[in-house]
């Protein structure tokens, strides 16, 4: 009652983790505990979904939506009209959008007439 | 801020965000390498003060690119940081003392963690800047310590891929690396992110400034219809909001903070509920009515602002923040929609003399 916060959509398939142990020392709440043989996920409902872990998990045994939990962000964006998952901005003068999105980079057109990536 | 380009290489600096784009990964900037020593002087706390108390919020950058710290040789390590001057002074200012290779990514001015999480301190920015700063030829070593909290941006496989260059992950806060670097493990405490006392207090400033205008323009209006007892309320909403929340956080009852942000209103309501709600110069209809609003107003500014204040906090998931909009928003509507029509009805109720 009055937790919201007791899921998250972080999962760990064990079965896969070759124990190189990058998630705990890049998770901030030691979510994922060093073992002898493979890490375990101790702590899930610590997590907040920054996505440290599976984007350094070299075998993607992490699978996790990342991103912001900032409800100024995202009521923000629900209110222009946007996405609130992906479109969330936490603020900053002009726009700026924490400098920028992931994807406006993908799109940025270079002088040399290609996509860049 | 005004970033060297190399001639005829292909880069789009100049449009909207800032972006810079490299179509060759390493061809797009080449950087002198600049200086900076591990001295925090005057005018770096006054920049920091500025940057906590949210002026020019932007603005507070250093130009990227690699910086000399002391005299470093081909043997010294390497640090990533951000351009954003908090950030590389908590980071120059705890290498104190030691040779060092600083490479200071793009981030807007915007500090590790959040561009990390925007992905501006990522993977493509990190193997850039390894790029057009030769890198490779000045260290005689292939180790870059990249701050823990910069992970949700890089992929360290993926950096390994591009540029030979290991990323070592170094503790969550810049004054445990002294410690860290003697044997190049964290503790399990360096490792964990925490939020005390001191690091909520510092984010209050920016907090009521996001509020400052509402605040001002609410109680300007409030002043002139209902009193100054009410103009008082909405400034006492928004202070409660902003800063009393943040600093009573964890020893506020229940998880969420939406419900935690109504028991605070609650409370920051009593006093003028009791005020309102006794007023001799009221007829009892009326005083329960201000009372009422009083209570339903400030419950709903104060559990709104506690909502917001979840993005400044280090572990609330975007899955738990989602699920408490969709919970408490409507309630929280729904509290100031009542509390809002039992003043206007004690307005017009004014207005026509019946009180």
């Amino acid at each position: 009652m009055f937790d919201s916060y007791t899921k998250t959509s972080l999962s760990f398939d064990p079965a896969l983790c070759i124990n190189c142990r990058r998630c705990t020392q890049v998770c901030p709440h030691a979510v994922f505990t060093a073992g002898p043989t493979r890490v375990t996920l101790d702590r899930p409902s610590a997590c907040m979904e920054c996505g440290a872990c599976a984007l350094n998990c070299p075998v993607e045994a992490i699978t996790v939506q990342s991103g912001v939990g900032c409800a100024w962000g995202m009521i923000g964006a629900a209110l222009r009209g946007k996405d609130m998952d992906t479109e969330s901005c936490c603020g900053g003068e002009n726009g700026s959008c924490c400098g920028g999105f992931k994807t406006k980079q993908k799109t940025t057109v270079c002088d040399c007439g290609k996509k860049e990536r | 801020m005004k970033i060297p380009e190399t001639s005829g290489s292909c880069c789009c600096s100049s449009d909207s965000g800032g972006q810079t784009c490299g179509c060759s990964e390493n061809s797009i900037l080449s950087t002198p390498i600049q200086t900076t020593t591990g001295i925090i002087t005057f005018a770096d706390r006054l920049d920091h003060l500025l940057a906590r108390l949210g002026w020019h919020r932007s603005e507070h950058r250093v130009e990227p690119g690699l910086y000399r710290l002391g005299d470093p040789n081909a043997g010294s390590p390497v640090f990533a940081s951000a351009n954003y001057s908090l950030s590389f002074d908590a980071l120059r200012s705890s290498l104190a003392g030691i040779d060092a290779w600083i490479l200071v990514l793009d981030t807007k001015g915007i500090n590790v963690w959040c561009a990390a999480g925007k992905g501006t301190f990522g993977t493509d920015e990190l193997v850039r800047r390894i790029g057009a700063s030769d890198l490779a030829s000045l260290v005689s070593h292939r180790k870059i310590i990249v701050p823990q909290l910069g992970a949700p941006g890089i992929s360290w496989q993926e950096v390994a891929r591009r540029t030979k260059f290991i990323v070592e992950y170094g503790p969550v806060r810049a004054e445990d690396l002294p410690e860290y670097l003697k044997t190049h493990t964290a503790t399990p405490a360096m490792r964990r992110v925490e939020f005390t006392l001191r690091d909520r207090l510092v984010l209050t400033p920016v907090e009521f400034r996001h509020a400052a205008l509402f605040t001002f323009a609410a109680a300007l209006i409030l002043w002139f219809s209902a009193g100054p007892l009410a103009a008082l309320a909405a400034v006492s909403a928004v202070l409660g909001g902003t800063i009393l929340f943040p600093l009573l956080l964890p020893i506020l009852p229940t998880q969420d903070f939406s419900t935690k942000g109504m028991i605070l209103g609650v409370i920051v309501s009593l006093p003028f509920v009791y005020i309102f709600g006794t007023d001799p110069g009221l007829p009892v209809w009326a005083a329960v009515l201000s009372a009422a609003a009083a209570l339903l107003l400030i419950t709903a500014v104060v559990s709104y602002l506690a909502l917001n204040f979840t993005g400044c906090t280090p572990f609330t998931s975007r899955t738990g923040v989602k699920k408490e909009i969709f919970t408490y928003v409507k309630v929280m509507a729904g509290m100031a929609a009542v509390g809002a029509a039992a003043g206007i009805i004690l307005g017009v109720s004014g207005l026509l003399g019946v009180i």
